[in-house]
Order: C-alpha cells, then structure tokens, then sequence
C-alpha cells in the first residue's frame, strides 16, 4: 500500500550533503523551468498575473525583512527574526490559501501574514515591544505570531477539527521550523490530525538551522519521512522554488478540502540571516556554506524564469521595487509613529470578565502612579 | 431537589450544558465509551455522539492545544484531564496558551476553555494520582480556577464555568466523588451565586477556617467536634481560588480575630501562603494570635498508605485551632517542637 509521496534520498540520510536536492522542484536555480508529475498539475493554470504578483510579494517580503532588521539596528525595534531567503515558502504557500483559511504562524511569518493582508503596523509594533500581537485575527484569518516552538501545530489541528464540524472547507495551516519537529507538540499535532482526518497542512520550512543547531542534530532521516509514519501524505519540495510552494499547498489544501485529512509539506530552504537580531549566525556556520545558498536564492530564481518568459521586464521590477520602497516607508512611519500605551492598559484583558485581584492591584497601582503628579 | 452524588452532580451539569450549547463539546481520554475512569462522563457519549462526546488520543497537551483551536473556531471545549498529576504534560499549552490568549490579542481571542481535573488524595490512589496542583494555576494570570466542595456547587459552579469567556480550571476532589448531597436541578444560573464568591456553610465566633474542596468537609468535621468544647468556629468555603473573595474572608477574620487555613496542597508558596498574607495585610490589626497552616507536607506525594499523615485530618485541624485559640500545651505563638511536627513540617 502507497500512503507517502514523500521523496527521500537514496541514503535515507536528512545529514546526507546531497539531501537538500533530493526534493521536488519545477524551477531550478537558474530559473530554467522543469517538469514533475506531482507538482506540474497543480500549478498549469497560474496566470502571468499571478505569477508576477507572486514575485512582487516576495521582494516586498525581502523588503520588509530588510526595514525589520534596519529599524532593529537603528534600535526602533527591540528585536526581528529576518525570514530572508524563505520568501519563496512563505508566499508561495499563502499564495495558495482561500480568504476563509486560517494561519497559525510562528514568529518569522512576515511573508505569510504579507499575504493574509497585514497592515503595515502589524508587522512591527509587537517586535517593538508596543503590543503582543498587534493584528487583529479576525481581519487576516491568522493567530497572534507563535514564540512557544510548535505549540501552533494543535491549535491550527482543533481550529481544523471544528471547522470540519461546522462542514465547512476551511483549511488550518500550521507553519514552524525545523527545530519544532522535535516537540511534542508538534507529534501530538499529528497524531490528533490524522486520528480526527482534521483538514489541516503542517507547514514546515527547513531552513537548515535551529538558532545554532542544525538539521542535522533533529533529524537523522528526511523530516518529511516522518508524517507518512502518522498516515499523513507529506511532499519535500524545494523551498526555494515559488512554484513547488504554490503547487504543494494547493495539493495539500486541496486534500484538505475534498475531506482527506491532513498533509504535511517540508520546504526544504535556508535562513540567510541569524535566527534574531540577537545572535550572530557567524559563530555556528561557515560563510561557505552561506554562499552556496545565495545561489539557490527563491526571488533571482523567479525572476529569470519570468524574465526568460517575458512575463517580467525592467519597467515591470521598477514598479515592484517602488511598491517595495512604499511598503518599507509605510512600515517604517508606522514604527516611529507609535505610541506607547498608557500603562493602566496592561492590566486590560487579563481576563474577558471582572476579576477582583487584577482589578485591586490596578486601582492600587493607579494610585501609586497618581502620587507622582501632586 | 434531588440526591445525588458529586460525580453525578458534574454528569448532570455537563449534560445541561452540552444540551444548551450546541457549541459545547467534552474531550478527553477514556471519557466516551467507558464513561470516564470515575464515570463522570457515562452515558454523555451515547446522548449526545461522538462528535459532542469525544474519546480523544492519550496526549495531553494535544488534548489541551487542540481544545485552544476549537474554541478558536467558535467552540467551547470541556476537557478532562483524567488525573490531577496527568496535567503536567498539559501544562505548557494551559499556561502559555490557554490562559495567554485574550491578553496577547488585546482581547480579540476568547478561550472559553473549561479544563476539569479530578483532584487530590485521600482515595488510596498510585504514584501520580493524588496530587494538589492548584498553586501552579493559581500563580497564572488569564485562569480561574475553581474547586468545588459539594454535589450543588459542582452542578452549578460547572455550568457557570462553561458559561464563562474565560478559561476555568475545575478541580473536582475525587475522594467526594460518591459522596451524596441535595441538588436542586431546575436552578437558575442566573439566581445562583457567581463562582468567584465563597460561601460560609458555616458560622461561628471563635475562629475562622479558611478552606476548600474535600477538606471543607473535614473542617466541617472539625467544627462540630469543637463545638463539643464549646468552641464556635466558622468555616469559609472558597469555592473560587482565582479570584479568592478576600471580603468574605477579611469579614470573618475580622469578626473571630484568628484564622486557621487548611488545604491538602503543599505549604510553601500555596494558596494558604496568599491567603494569610492577603489576610495579614487586610485584617492585621484584628488578629488576636498568628494564623496557622494546616497543609500538606512539602514532599512528593507519599505512597497511599501513609496519606493519612499527609492529608490534613481533623485533628491535625483541631490541634491548630488550639494553637490560634492559645489553648493548652504547645500553644505558643513562636511554636514548640510538637507544633511544627503535627501541623506539617518544619519551617
């Protein structure tokens, strides 16, 4: 009986060097296109226009992660976990989501919640320490950004086990990183999706890198290899290539929707950057190994494929990289221009109904803050 | 007003709401087909299906997180969490999650998220299957967390936890499971005392005994030995453990000038800890001697056949209300050898 579609490498190794081709891709990295039977289907009737919107929205992705990282140097920002060189994965895969699905993302989403429709503000005040979650989930259809590894896995799989109960086709994806496979969560996630048949994606971008620790202390075997063990379908697919994304997200979403439970993709790519402005990634890898993944970059590589197809020219990329500029402004002002709340607001929302302590030590706090103005 | 156990009291109250609130539903391990290990739950499954009733894997935290995305979608999960020294597992996705939720979102998210956890000893149970966890969730801003004492409350402080927008932790003491009590069935929720208020089962003058769950009925035990030596001692029910009602509390304090608070839980930094401190800074000038504990050992729950010198009984309760009351030998304030051995452990 076939119950994976998962490509592993001829070693069966996740730390085989080899391992990170042995995935499904139709773009190579020079932009030339190929074929593959599992993911051709799934992406024959993307438009030019969609096409160019999917590479728009990965350089505005770039874009903002480049206004993250420079706000957080410039100490606007207290913090920024740079998503650079996943941009492929993380649009790609939204590219593919209806309005009515619902993301549970971790914290280095921004390409993610670029395509769920999050306003400029969204993205920074939470890094900037203003407010937990700035975005409202109700508008973009995506949970507050997930710090705790994993732990968004079993909520995207109940949020999938109610929307089937409401006989909806509303899909939950759950997106973490490698180093999340290693929790239980993450297995618990699987084991209730597959028990229930919840319509659920799990997400897992591989960007080789667990803040200092590699795949390859996680995952001895391709960590694609592992779903099909839950009897969940799982595809390993180039996270570099936009068009495997959109194909392998419309495949999983598509499952998902005609009642088939849930799947699992690996997208198999690289964090360019540290895990946050906080580490320093030189101290863990080697820039050769760094180099060897620019080459492998997910934006160059859809650009030459629409270059070559003449769906993309110079006044087109004009126009891109000033929507680009504008989004970095807009998201810029949006930081600078924030103000702090007052702090009887932090003990707001504790709770949604009255609670006697919360409300005694506000007054009592209050009172202490009112001494200073007599 | 009907008879009827704690445990069928809680099966009342969940097939209540379940018929109400369609969005209702109960999930846990064991809790559909077998009824529940202490069939809480029987005969739920068979009324109102598996998808209402529903025998999840054995993971507890999936359990939990996952209840977390249902109530997301509009839902709202009744989890059983089958053993109080089971939650641990859970207790990552409860406390990070489950009580973080509204806060993070600036109140967008509402977890109406009730978790029920048969609780604590006194039932001669295995390693894991005894404990008092209540402080953990207590020291949790975003939870209440309620223990119920008597087939009444447990029937309606369940429903208003259900009812509830914020996440409840519902601790049901499991040595009461069988015992009886009346419950008025066709009582109004809305005429009922809101779960965050304590109740005085009863009155006295003399002292106060602060306590909750299964031991408010030893210290109602206690009260009645005691008035046999004419002592008049008025216990307070908690019932809500976040919030604690301290007005009912400081009242009574503030009446019999001294205090005596048990729970089966470990002394350091429990519940009784923050309620004599809340009660030495509320009623310090009413205080006649200095409040006692009466609590669990701080050690690991011990093997069950040694659970009666843990468990705070009636006596290691009445030898404290002798020590606040400055009666008999070992009664001094700053505490004699026998004090600190028989009231639980040396500080």
């Amino acid at each position: 009986m076939t119950y994976t579609q998962t490509r592993v490498s001829s070693t069966g190794r996740a730390d085989d060097h080899d391992a990170v081709d042995d995935v499904l891709r139709i773009l190579e990295p020079d932009g030339s296109r190929i074929a593959d039977d599992t993911l051709d289907p799934w992406v024959a009737d993307l438009s030019p226009h969609e096409l160019r919107a999917l590479h728009r929205d990965m350089v505005l992705t770039r874009r903002l992660d480049a206004e993250g990282v420079a706000l957080q140097r410039q100490g606007q920002l207290a913090l920024w976990a740079p998503c650079r060189g996943q941009e492929a994965t993380q649009v790609g895969t939204a590219h593919a989501l209806a309005p009515g699905d619902f993301v549970f993302p971790s914290y280095r989403e921004h390409g993610v919640l670029l395509g769920r429709g999050a306003k400029p503000a969204d993205y920074v005040l939470a890094w900037r320490g203003e407010e937990h979650s700035a975005y409202d989930h109700t508008t973009i259809n995506a949970a507050p950004p997930q710090i705790i590894i994993g732990a968004q896995s079993l909520h995207a799989t109940g949020w999938a086990m109610g929307a089937q109960r409401d006989g909806s086709t509303d899909v939950a994806v759950a997106y973490y990183g490698d180093g999340a496979t290693s929790q239980g969560d993450v297995n618990e996630a699987m084991v209730f999706a597959s028990s229930f048949r919840a319509p659920v994606v799990f997400v897992c971008s591989n960007n080789q890198w667990a803040i200092s620790e590699p795949v390859t202390v996680q995952a001895k075997y391709p960590i694609a290899g592992r779903a099909p063990g839950f009897g969940i379908p799982s595809l390993r697919i180039d996270g570099n290539d936009a068009l495997a994304c959109v194909a392998a997200m419309r495949w999983a979403l598509d499952r998902a929707r005609r009642g088939e439970g849930p799947s699992f993709i690996e997208a198999v790519t690289y964090r360019m950057g540290p895990h946050t402005t906080s580490d320093d990634p030189t101290r863990y890898r080697d820039s050769a190994e760094v180099d060897e993944w620019a080459q492998r970059d997910p934006i160059a590589r859809l650009e030459a494929y629409l270059r070559a197809e003449g769906m993309l020219d110079d006044s087109g990329m004009d126009q891109v990289a000033r929507a680009a500029d504008a989004l970095a402004a807009e998201v810029r002002a949006a930081c600078i221009e924030a103000t702090t709340r007052a702090p009887e607001t932090m003990f707001d929302h504790v709770y949604a109904e009255p609670h006697a302590a919360v409300e005694r030590q506000k007054a009592e706090y209050m009172d202490y803050l009112a001494g200073f103005e007599k | 007003m009907t008879a009827l156990t704690l445990g069928s009291a809680i099966n009342a109250g969940l097939s209540k709401a379940l018929e109400n609130d369609d969005k209702v539903l109960l999930m846990g391990e064991d809790i559909g087909k077998l009824g529940g290990v202490f069939r809480v739950t029987d005969g739920l499954q068979k009324r109102f299906g598996a998808q209402r009733v529903v025998d999840t894997p054995l993971a507890e935290a999936g359990i939990v997180g996952t209840a977390v995305g249902l109530a997301l979608r509009g839902y709202r999960p009744v989890v059983e969490i089958q053993f109080d020294g089971f939650v641990y597992p859970a207790f990552d996705q409860i406390v990070c999650q489950v009580a973080k939720l509204h806060y993070r979102s600036n109140g967008r998210i509402r977890m109406p998220l009730v978790i029920r956890i048969p609780w604590a000893g006194g039932v001669g149970a295995a390693e894991h299957h005894s404990e008092s966890p209540e402080a953990y969730f207590v020291h949790t801003a975003g939870l209440r967390v309620i223990a119920a004492s008597n087939p009444q409350d447990a029937y309606v402080m369940l429903q208003q936890a259900i009812a509830s927008d914020d996440p409840v932790i519902f601790f049901e003491p499991k040595r009461l499971y069988h015992s009886k009590g009346e419950v008025d069935l066709d009582a109004d929720l809305a005429d009922a005392p809101p779960m965050h208020l304590a109740r005085v089962p009863r009155e006295g003058t003399d002292a106060t005994i602060v306590t909750y769950g299964a031991q408010v009925r030893t210290a109602l035990d206690a009260a009645v030995a005691a008035e046999d030596d004419g002592i008049s001692l008025e216990v307070i029910d908690l019932r809500s453990l976040s919030p604690i009602d301290m007005n009912t509390v400081a009242a009574s304090v503030r009446k019999t000038g001294r205090v005596v608070v048990t729970h089966e839980a470990a002394r350091e930094a429990g519940v009784g800890a923050e309620l004599i401190a809340s009660i030495t800074e509320e009623c310090f000038h009413y205080l006649e001697t200095p409040p006692r504990r009466v609590t669990g050992h701080d050690i690991p729950y011990p093997p069950s056949k040694l659970e009666k010198h843990h468990v705070p009984d009636l006596d290691r309760i009445l030898h404290a209300v002798d020590l606040v009351l400055e009666r008999g030998a070992g009664s001094s304030p700053t505490g004699g050898a026998s004090a600190a051995t028989v009231e639980g452990g040396v500080r």
